[in-house]
C-alpha cells in the first residue's frame, strides 16, 4: 500500500516554525486529523501543524511507502525531516534550516533551495537539493567534531561555507561551487565539488578525500604535494581526469591522512 | 572631593586607578586615557537623557516612569518572539536579570559580542584556550604579539599597564625585556612601535596561522602562501624563531581576526597555534575586548546557561547556534518581532537591513544619551552610568571580575541602576503574565 500526505502552507509564515514532526515515518498510518494535531513551535508557543498547513492524506501504508509532498514555500519552516528513518519527502519550493538533519534513512528532495544545517550529522539516506544550499550542509553540530557519517547529499546549485564540516562517512556532491572551509575537519567520507572553492578547502582535514574540479582561490599552505593521479577514487566514488594530489592538513597533525585533489586536465 | 581607584567603564582594560573630581557640574579625571576621559564627561553632559520618553503619534514625548516601565513590559509580553539585547556598557548584575527575563519569556538574549568577539568565543569552543591573567603577562611575558589589533588606538593603556612597558617581577626592565610583534595589514601606530611587523593582505589570517602551524609540524608551507598572504616564508620563519626563543609569549587578538573573513575559523587557528607552541615554550592568548563589560556577558551567560552569547530560550531551555539565534541573523530574517535594548546602539552598529527592521518593530531601550537606537525606540528609559553612579561587576579583558564602586549616585529618584530598571521591568512582565 502506498500513502501520500499532502501539505500546503495556508498563509505566509511570520516567525519561523520548528516542525521536526514533518517526517514521512511519523506521518505513516496517521489520518489527516491526527497529523493536523501534531505540535510545531513558533518562538515559545506550541501550536498545531494544522494551524499552518492544509493536510490531505491519500491511502495508507508503512513508513517506507509513505511520501510527504509539500507544495509551496517552506523557507520559514525549520527541521523538516529531522531524524527521519524511512519514507520520502518531496518539497516543491524552498526549505528552511536543518532540513533532514540527523536523518538516518529514506529520502528528501527539494525542488528549490535549502537553508543552513541541512543533513547535519546525517547517518544514512539521501538528501537531494536541486537549487542552492546554505552553510554547514552535512556538518557537525556546533561543538562536535563528527559530522555526517553516512548517506548521500547532492546539491544541484552552489553551497555556502563549512560544507561537510567534520565529515566522517558518506558522500557529498556539489554541482556548483562552494564558499569557504569546505570539508573543514574532514576525517573520512568523500566530497566532490564540480565548480570552484573560494578559500580553506580541506582545512584541518585528517582523513577522507575532497576533490575540486574548478579552482581554489586561496589555497591552504598546509597541504603538501603528493604527485598526480589519473581517475582517482574518492572512497567508492570514481572521478575522471588528471588530478594534482595533496596530503594534509599539516596545520593540525604531523601525519594527516586527508587527500585533496585538484583537477589539472 | 577627589575619588580614587575608580574603574573606567569604557574599554575591556577596566583600568581601576582613575582619580575623579566632580564639582559644580564639572568633572576632571587623572590616569584615564582620552577615550576614558570622554566617557567620564558624559555624567555632566547636556545630552544626557533625564526623563523617560514614549512614542505617541510618531514622535517621542516625555512620560512618567511607571507608564514607561509598563509599556516596556507590554512590548515584551505581547511579542511572539522578543529579543533582549544586553549591551556591554552595563554591569553583570543587569545582564543577569536580562538573561532570567529572557528565560521567563522564552525570548532570545544576545549581547554585543555577537558583532564583536563572538567568533573568538566560538574559536575557544572549537580548540580550547591557554590563557593567563593580565598580571601574569605583565610579570612574565618577554614576547607580546598583537594580531589583528591596534591597542594604541583601541585600548590605549593596554601596552603601558599590562603588556609591554610595565616592569614586572621577571621583566624588570619593562619594554627592554620584551619583544613585540604586530600582525596587521596596516602600518598602525602599534606596528610602528613593534620589533617586527608582519603585514599580510587583508583576510589571509587563516592561511598565515596555517603556514606557521605547518612550520611547527616540520613541513615547509606551500609556496603559494607568499602570493596569497603577501608574507614571505622567510618572514614567517623569522617570526617562528622569535616565538620559539621566548620564555613566555602572549598573543592578543583583535577584531582583525574575529571580524575579518574566516571569523571563528581564524580564532580557532590562533588557539591551535598557541596550543601547539606550548609543546615548545610557554604561550598564552587573549582577546582585546573592545567594550568595558563585553566579556561579562560571555561569563555570566556561560555560568548561568552554558553558552556565551546568542541564547534562545524558546523551547524552555537554553539553545545556542550562532547564525540562527544571534541578533543580526534574527533581525535580518525578521525572526523576532520586538526588542528590549540595554546600553547599546545596534541601530548604528548592525547592518542596514537589521536597523530598518528594528525601526518597524516595537522597541524599548535603556540608554544614557540620544543615539539612532533611541530615535527608533517606542520607549526610552534613562540609563544610569555604571562605575560612576552605581556599583556592580565588570569582567576585564582577561576574564577577571572587577567590582566597581561609584563616586556619585543615580541622578534619578525612580531607579538606582540599570539592574534596578531591569528588575522593575521583570516585575511588570510577571504581573502581566
Ligand atoms: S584604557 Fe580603556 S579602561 Fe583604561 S582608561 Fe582608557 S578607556 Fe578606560
Amino acid at each position: 500500500m502506498m500513502a501520500e500526505v499532502l501539505l500546503r502552507p495556508k498563509d505566509k509564515i511570520g516567525i519561523m516554525l520548528e516542525a521536526e514532526v514533518i517526517r514521512a515515518d511519523n506521518f505513516a498510518q496517521k489520518r489527516a486529523e491526527e497529523i493536523e494535531k501534531l505540535h510545531v513551535w513558533q518562538g515559545p508557543a506550541k501550536l498545531l501543524l494544522g494551524d499552518f498547513f492544509d493536510v490531505d492524506v491519500r491511502g495508507s501504508g508503512p513508513a517506507e511507502e509513505t511520501t510527504v509532498l509539500i507544495e509551496g514555500d517552506v523557507t520559514r519552516v525549520k527541521r523538516i525531516g529531522q531524524g527521519m528513518k524511512a519514507g520520502r519527502i518531496e518539497i516543491f519550493g524552498s526549505a528552511g534550516m536543518h532540513l533532514g538533519a540527523e536523518m538516518a534513512g529514506g529520502s528528501i528532495v527539494v525542488h528549490g533551495d535549502a537553508g543552513a544545517w541541512g543533513g547535519m550529522e546525517m547517518k544514512g539516506g539521501v538528501l537531494q537539493i536541486l537549487g542552492d544550499a546554505g552553510d554547514h550542509i552535512g556538518s557537525a553540530y556546533r561543538g562536535s567534531w563528527r559530522g555526517m557519517s553516512g548517506g548521500q547529499i547532492t546539491i544541484g546549485g552552489n553551497a555556502r561555507s563549512q560544507l561537510g564540516g567534520g565529515l566522517v562517512g558518506g558522500r557529498i556532491v556539489v554541482e556548483g561551487s562552494v564558499q569557504n572551509f569546505c570539508g573543514i575537519r574532514q576525517g573520512g567520507g568523500a566530497i566532490l565539488v564540480k565548480g570552484s572553492a573560494r578559500r580553506g578547502a580541506g582545512a584541518e582535514m585528517t582523513g577522507g578525500a575532497l576533490a575540486v574540479l574548478g579552482t581554489i582561490e586561496q589555497f591552504l599552505p598546509s597541504f603538501v604535494e603528493a604527485g598526480t593521479e589519473e581517475n582517482p577514487k574518492l572512497g567508492d566514488l570514481q572521478i575522471e581526469g588528471r588530478f594534482a594530489k595533496f596530503t594534509g592538513d599539516y596545520a593540525v597533525s604531523k601525519n594527516p591522512k586527508g587527500l585533496l585533489y585538484l583537477r589539472e586536465a | 572631593m577627589v575619588s580614587k581607584n575608580i574603574v573606567c567603564p569604557v574599554c575591556g582594560a577596566s583600568c581601576d586607578d582613575i582619580q575623579v573630581e566632580l564639582e559644580g557640574g564639572r568633572i576632571t579625571t587623572r590616569n584615564a586615557c582620552k577615550m576614558g576621559n570622554a566617557k567620564f564627561q558624559e555624567i555632566v553632559s547636556a545630552h544626557r537623557i533625564r526623563e523617560p520618553l514614549l512614542r505617541e503619534h510618531g514622535s517621542l514625548r516625555p512620560a512618567g516612569w511607571d507608564e514607561a516601565v509598563k509599556r516596556s513590559a507590554e512590548i515584551l509580553v505581547h511579542a511572539k518572539r522578543p529579543l533582549i539585547f544586553m549591551g556591554s556598557e552595563t554591569s553583570c548584575e543587569a545582564m543577569e536579570v536580562g538573561l532570567h527575563l529572557g528565560e521567563f519569556l522564552g525570548a532570545v538574549v544576545d549581547s554585543n559580542s555577537t558583532v564583536c568577539h563572538g567568533p573568538t568565543a566560538m574559536g575557544i569552543q572549537e580548540a580550547g584556550r591557554v590563557g593567563a591573567t593580565a598580571g601574569q603577562s605583565k610579570s612574565r611575558a618577554d614576547l607580546t604579539i598583537y594580531w589583528g589589533s591596534n591597542p594604541l588606538e583601541s585600548m590605549p593603556r593596554h601596552m603601558s599597564r599590562y603588556a609591554v612597558y610595565p616592569r614586572g617581577y621577571w621583566t624588570r626592565r619593562g619594554r627592554f625585556d620584551r619583544k613585540v610583534i604586530t600582525v596587521d595589514p596596516r602600518r598602525s601606530v602599534t606596528a610602528e612601535n613593534s620589533d617586527l611587523h608582519i603585514q599580510p593582505k587583508p583576510n589571509t589570517d587563516y592561511e598565515l596561522f596555517s603556514a606557521l602551524l605547518t612550520l611547527l609540524h616540520g613541513k615547509r608551507p606551500h609556496p603559494s602562501v607568499e602570493k596569497i598572504t603577501g608574507v614571505s616564508i622567510a618572514q614567517l620563519e623569522e617570526m617562528m624563531r622569535m616565538m620559539l626563543d621566548c620564555k613566555f609569549g602572549a598573543i592578543y587578538v583583535g577584531l582583525g581576526i574575529a571580524s575579518s573573513y574566516g571569523k571563528h575559523r581564524n580564532a580557532e587557528a590562533a588557539f591551535n597555534l598557541v596550543k601547539e607552541l606550548n609543546g615548545q615554550t610557554k604561550f598564552i592568548i587573549g582577546a582585546l575586548r573592545g567594550h568595558c563589560n563585553v566579556a561579562g556577558f560571555n561569563q555570566v551567560a556561560s555560568y548561568l546557561y552554558g553558552y556565551p552569547f546568542g541564547l534562545d530560550f524558546s523551547r524552555g531551555y537554553p539553545r545556542y547556534n550562532p547564525g540562527e539565534y544571534t541578533a543580526v541573523d534574527l533581525l535580518r530574517e525578521k525572526d523576532v518581532d520586538a526588542a528590549l535594548i540595554v546600553s547599546a546602539d545596534p541601530v548604528s552598529h548592525f547592518p542596514a537591513a537589521c536597523a530598518e527592521y528594528m525601526a518597524e518593530i516595537p522597541v524599548a531601550c535603556i540608554d544614557i544619551s540620544p543615539c539612532p537606537t533611541t530615535m527608533i525606540s517606542d520607549v526610552v528609559l534613562p540609563g544610569v552610568i555604571d562605575a560612576m553612579e552605581c556599583d556592580g561587576t565588570f569582567y576585564r579583558l582577561d576574564d577577571v571580575p572587577v567590582y566597581f564602586q561609584p563616586f556619585t549616585s543615580s541622578p534619578f529618584g525612580f531607579t538606582k541602576s540599570n539592574e534596578d530598571t531591569m528588575r522593575q521591568i521583570f516585575q511588570r512582565v510577571k504581573s502581566l503574565r
